[in-house]
This record gives structure tokens, sequence and C-alpha cells, in this order.
């Protein structure tokens, strides 16, 4: 199963999460995202972003609670809550977040 | 602020961070048994008081160096990371040897508070006698 992009092939899994993380763009992510039927904004890849500089630094995908808690702390409260997120991810903030930024499933998700 | 239903959990971790599956799996278990808001707390004795030194490279056993990942750990609530003296003295380590690993505490305004706390073995074992649940790994 693969991903076409820009003419070439990414590989990912049976749920759609990359095998080979630095096969990551944002082109890439644009793709995966339209699949998921979701049309990225500011907000969206704001949250992407921040995931992939917490995997970057802490070589995990965070627990759905602690991205929430911190894009809160980082975005505000208007951003940062379980409502709002679900509006953005409505798959699981997570989950589907860390799909688009090319993360590994993040660790405890069934 | 212990409520109801919550128990003491302590996580020992006895051995070396890579050559086994154990130390990964151990950290794996406290991230996903956090979202249970218990009272967790980490023991590191043995050859496990490795898995908490600096500067790791895996690149020569060709694994994930997963050190990073206890960093995180105060972004989970869990920030008492236990490491037995005796253990560090054994293997020639002191606490310079090991990462810095903080936490935000929320009731004092989000200072930064280191979460590696050094104790005797004596301290352990008055520890351990205090948890409702230990698992070791």
């Amino acid at each position: 199963m693969s991903y076409e992009v820009n003419g070439q092939t990414v590989e990912h899994d049976e749920e759609g999460y990359i095998t080979n993380l630095s096969d990551w763009s944002e082109d890439l992510a644009k793709v995966i995202a339209e699949q998921e039927g979701i049309e990225m904004t500011d907000e969206h890849w704001a949250v992407v972003n921040f995931l992939r500089d917490y995997y970057e630094e802490y070589q995990i995908a965070p627990a759905v609670r602690v991205l929430i808690k911190a894009i809160k702390k980082q975005m505000g409260p208007e951003i940062g809550n379980n409502k709002h997120m679900y509006e953005l991810f409505p798959y699981g903030p997570a989950k589907q977040a860390c799909k688009i930024a090319g993360l590994p499933k993040p660790t405890g998700c069934v | 602020m212990m409520e109801e239903g919550v128990k003491k959990f302590l996580y020992v971790n006895r051995k070396a961070p890579y050559g086994t599956i154990y130390a990964l799996e151990a950290l794996e278990v406290v991230l996903i048994g956090a979202a249970f808001d218990q009272d967790v707390s980490l023991a590191f004795l043995d050859d496990g008081v490795f898995q908490l030194t600096r500067d790791q490279n895996t690149d020569g056993v060709g694994v994930k160096n997963f050190s990073p990942t206890f960093r995180a750990l105060g972004d989970y609530d869990v920030n008492k990371l236990y490491v037995e003296r005796e253990s560090l003295e054994e293997r020639g380590l002191t606490a310079d040897d090991l990462q810095e690993i903080v936490y935000e505490d929320e009731d004092d305004d989000w200072a930064e508070k280191p979460s590696i706390r050094i104790i005797s073995r004596a301290e352990m074992a008055d520890l351990m006698h205090d948890q409702d649940v230990i698992l070791s790994f």
C-alpha cells in the first residue's frame, strides 16, 4: 500500500501510517489529509508541526491529553481544547494528526 | 490530593537499556498506564541505572535510542524517578552521569523541578514497602 506524491511512491501500513518516517514532506501531508477528508488550515499545520517537533525531541508521539495540554499552552485555550481539536481532526487529534505528520501511531493508541 | 481508587504504582527497572526489550517495554507501559491517573513512581536499580545515563548513542547496536523519551514523562505527570545510589556507585557512576529530567509543577506556577531523586538502598526498600502495586522489569 502506498501514497503517490509528485510522482513518488511512499509506502504505508494498513492504517495509512507511512513506513519510513523520512519519506515525509508537506506535499505528502496534504495527500494524506485529503484521503482523511481534511482540508489543511493554519491550525491543522500548527498541530502537525507541534507533533513533529515533539517526536524529534522525545522520540514518541504524545498521548492526546498531552497534545491538547501543550497546544493550549502554546496557542491558547480557544484552540487547545478537546472540542476544537476534534473539530480539526474528527477521528482523533493524536491518531489522525500523527498520520498526517508522518509519525507512528501514538503509544497506547489502539 | 489522593483520590478514591488511586493506587501507588512502582515500576522497577533493573536491566540495561539495550540488549533486551525490558527497558523499552517498561517505559511504554508507564506511558500507557499514565492515562489511568494513578500515583506513579519509577525505580532504577542494578543495571537499570544505565537507562538514565546521558549522551546515549545506539548507532553501533542498530536500535532506536529511546532515552530522550524519559524527558517526556513530566508531560504525563510521571515525575518521581528514584535511582539507587549504591547501584550507581557499584558501576562507577554518579548523578552527573545521568541526563537531566524535569517536570513543570502545576501547583508552583509551572516551575521546572528535577524528577530524578537519588536514594539509598535502605530508602529504596522503604519505597517498595509503601506501594500498592509493584511491576518489575
